[in-house]
């Protein structure tokens, strides 16, 4: 047994540590949160020139062939410097999706673009009524002499408005489970009938979308997978980007810590630096205990989702439920020890802050997956 | 990143998992309490140490020439684990193992460590830990009791208190103050003290269970030979520490297998409770609580197997090794406030009435848990200790 990461990820760390913090600077997050894309373009193409956008790809698809652990690592990084733009919505979303339900020519043609940093993706899923199982997959696609007709509106899908092509998940039929007739279909920008509209949102460095269907028409070789059978292959991407939201989540989370405790040793308050104080030391050591605990479940998950355990499912759920709380908690008291410094749009806090929220809201918050975690234990 | 098992690690889980199906006494009946062992439990679990110490299955970190196995920290774990599955009953003697014996091993001379740890892992020598002074808990160095040098003998006078199983040790950890003249740290002596010698008095201390697991233990010019020392006269406060840093790391392994236990049974009790005419197991505010205490439980498992990974690259764990014991107090703590909640009213019944749930042991291990917070360093202390050791935060 080995619970710790290898000397090739200690120094994907190291690059990725020093990369984010030369290029994905305070400054250029705000940039980014003032407008549409949340990236640029030169920032687009070093991230695919360091081959960070095809990290977990075949190889025969223009990517390295790593794994969940490899990319455990370049999220908490990534995670460290709220880092924002289209890479999680095309890398683990969209493209995951593809990699996880595409043929093969649907494979090569996408993510060999995406490891290229020559197209963008996004997966439009969830819907009005925000959930997160199938259930919730209302948004009809029709079948059509020439393929399929789209009808329904997406709701909080992540960069959908810089998405080369959507994966769009719909229900082709009614089956005698929710999770049956689900569909995976990859609707191009630009379609006719098909409306993406940016909606303001607290966090701005994650740029949500609605996304509306009306008479939207695919041809049939849209569709990914089997025909009202995409669902152990969407199982399997929200698994797999859930583990590696937590990932970012815990990056976040250590990167608040530091500053916290950075900033609790150099503040003066009635003669001594704060952190002297039990007041600040034991908040700062619960702070401490949740990061790492967070680590540990995290870390976890991603061993069971490369190995892909029986238990990864157990894994993922329990990683999000503790991480989405321990973030959410890690934040708050960030902003308490700082003071009123800490609820200045000035400081990089709230930017924390907010990512801790929207992150909570993705793939389940931790009320969700704790009711996961006790069905998978046959409670 | 690899949590598999060599095949020789499986073939050593394989040997665990059937010596323990065999040699489990039938009497055996787990309880679901995580705590320290009862008194009339004893004699029972002083046999079944002897069991594990003659079969090798425990003190499997130590070297063999001390009474050891001389293997890893991952035997230790996997047999832990094992020992979690099959609710085997718990160590009697679970000072020495967990504190006295490694400290003996870190700092003695050879002939302390061939005199004691093997008696240790085979419960013919119970050890207790006389730290704790009536003036003296959390700010441990400030400690009283005196040892004066009589020429080959220390003359140790004062009283130690919260001090568990000294009613039937046999011998003590006493940290005692040889040096009043320089500050505090700096003047403590680790003493290995026979329980027999004459002056050692033991009274029970009667605690919130109603019942007597720890004691205060009184000296009245006990006459302790130099060859009693441990790691050098006023070398006490580093040697001591050294039983902290173990009980914390060792025993925590232990402690995440007896939360396992007391979790499996808990969810037992739930599956067999109804609330309001429904089951339990169908109330979603109690299926997120044990969902939490599942999640808790599992985390301290993966903590632990962080840093026995530092341990075995050999390397220093880091934070992951102390938030375990603060991770656990809270889950073990709310584990027992669970319990109260599952048996409603029923908790309020005590052993004797056959009302009681299961004897009412979880009553009593709900009571016990309180404790947790404190024993062993408070949580507050805990927290200083992370902040100053691990953040770095500046010192009062």
């Amino acid at each position: 047994m080995d619970f710790g990461f290898s000397q090739e990820q200690e120094l994907l760390r190291a690059t990725a540590r020093k990369f984010l913090e030369n290029e994905c600077t305070s400054g250029f997050v705000r940039a980014r949160m003032e407008e549409p894309a949340g990236v640029t373009v030169e920032f687009w193409a070093k991230l695919a020139e360091q081959g960070w956008l095809g990290l977990i790809y075949p190889e025969e698809h223009g990517g390295s062939g790593l794994g969940f652990v490899d990319l455990t690592v370049l999220m908490e990084e990534m995670g460290r410097v709220v880092m924002p733009g289209p890479f999680f919505s095309t890398v683990l979303l969209g493209g995951l999706a593809i990699r996880e339900a595409g043929s093969a020519a649907q494979k090569k043609e996408w993510l060999t673009r995406i490891a290229s940093g020559k197209a963008k993706t996004a997966l439009a899923w969830t819907e009005p009524s925000a959930r997160w199982d199938a259930a919730g997959v209302t948004c009809a696609a029709r079948e059509s002499k020439d393929g399929f007709v789209l009808n329904g509106t997406k709701l909080f899908v992540l960069d959908a408005h810089l998405a080369d092509v959507l994966v769009v998940v719909a229900r082709t039929s009614e089956g005698r489970t929710p999770e049956e007739g689900t569909s995976l279909l990859l609707v191009p920008k630009g379609t006719r009938g098909v409306e993406v509209k940016l909606l303001p949102t607290m966090d701005q460095t994650r740029k949500l979308c609605e996304v509306s269907f009306k008479d939207a028409a695919v041809p049939a070789d849209a569709l990914m997978g089997a025909k009202g059978g995409a669902w152990p292959a969407l199982s399997r991407v929200v698994e797999r980007a859930t583990v590696a939201l937590c990932a970012e989540m815990c990056g976040g989370a250590q990167r608040v810590l530091d500053m916290t405790t950075d900033y609790a040793k150099i503040r003066i308050a009635f003669g001594k630096p704060i952190g002297t104080y039990q007041g600040v030391k034991h908040k700062a050591a619960d702070m401490l205990v949740d990061v790492e605990n967070a680590k540990s479940l995290t870390y976890y998950a991603a061993w069971a989702v490369d190995e892909n355990a029986p238990e990864a499912a157990l894994a993922a759920s329990m990683a999000k439920a503790y991480v989405t709380d321990a973030y959410r908690k890690v934040a708050g008291a960030g902003i308490q020890l700082h003071g009123g410094i800490g609820f200045t749009w000035e400081h990089d806090l709230h930017l924390y802050f907010k990512r801790a929220k929207s992150s909570e809201f993705t793939f389940g918050d931790a009320t969700y997956h704790r009711e996961r975690v006790a069905q998978l234990i046959n409670l | 990143m690899d949590l598999s098992l060599t095949p020789e690690q499986e073939a050593f889980r394989a040997t665990v998992r059937s010596w323990l199906k065999t040699n489990i006494p039938r009497e055996w009946k787990p309880t679901g309490s995580s705590e320290l062992p009862r008194a009339e439990q004893y004699e029972f679990l002083r046999r079944w140490q002897r069991t594990l110490f003659d079969a090798g299955f425990i003190g499997l970190t130590w070297p063999k020439e001390y009474g050891g196995a001389g293997l890893t920290f991952m035997e230790e774990l996997i047999l832990q684990q094992e020992m979690a599955l099959a609710k085997a009953p718990p160590i009697l003697n679970v000072l020495g193992v967990g504190m006295g014996g490694p400290t003996i091993i870190a700092w003695g001379n050879e002939e302390q460590k061939k005199r004691y740890p093997a008696k240790i892992l085979s419960c013919e020598e119970i050890w207790c830990q006389g730290y704790s002074e009536p003036n003296s808990g959390s700010d441990l160095a400030s400690l009283q009791t005196r040892a004066v040098k009589d020429g080959e003998h220390w003359v140790i006078n004062g009283q130690k208190v919260w001090t568990s199983f000294a009613h039937v040790a046999d011998y003590m950890m006493l940290l005692a103050r040889t040096d009043p003249s320089v500050p505090k740290h700096k003047g403590i002596t680790y003493f290995l003290l026979d329980m027999k010698l004459p002056g050692v008095t033991v009274k029970p201390l009667r605690q919130i269970t109603g019942e007597a697991e720890f004691n205060e233990v009184f000296f009245d010019n006990v006459r302790v030979h130099e060859s009693q020392v441990l790691g050098g006269v006023n070398n006490g406060w580093a040697v001591g520490l050294t039983t902290l840093m173990y009980e914390r790391l060792t025993l925590g392994f232990g402690l995440q297998m007896r939360l396992r236990i007391a979790l499996d049974s808990l969810i037992d009790l739930t599956k067999r409770m109804e609330k309001s005419g429904r089951a339990l197991t169908k109330d979603p505010v109690m299926r997120q609580k044990l969902a939490q205490l599942w999640i808790d439980t599992e985390c301290l498992k993966y903590t632990g197997a962080r840093a026995i990974t530092k341990l075995l690259r050999g390397e220093m764990p880091g934070p992951e090794a102390s938030t375990g014991k603060m991770a656990w107090v809270d889950t073990h703590q709310r584990l027992q406030e669970l319990a109260m909640e599952i048996e409603g009213p029923y908790s309020q019944l005590w052993k004797g009435s056959e009302w009681a749930v299961e004897g009412g042991v979880w009553s009593q291990s709900f009571l016990r848990s309180r404790a947790n917070s404190i024993e062993g360093g408070t949580t507050e202390i805990q927290k200083n200790i992370i902040a100053e050791r691990l953040l770095g935060l500046p010192k009062d």
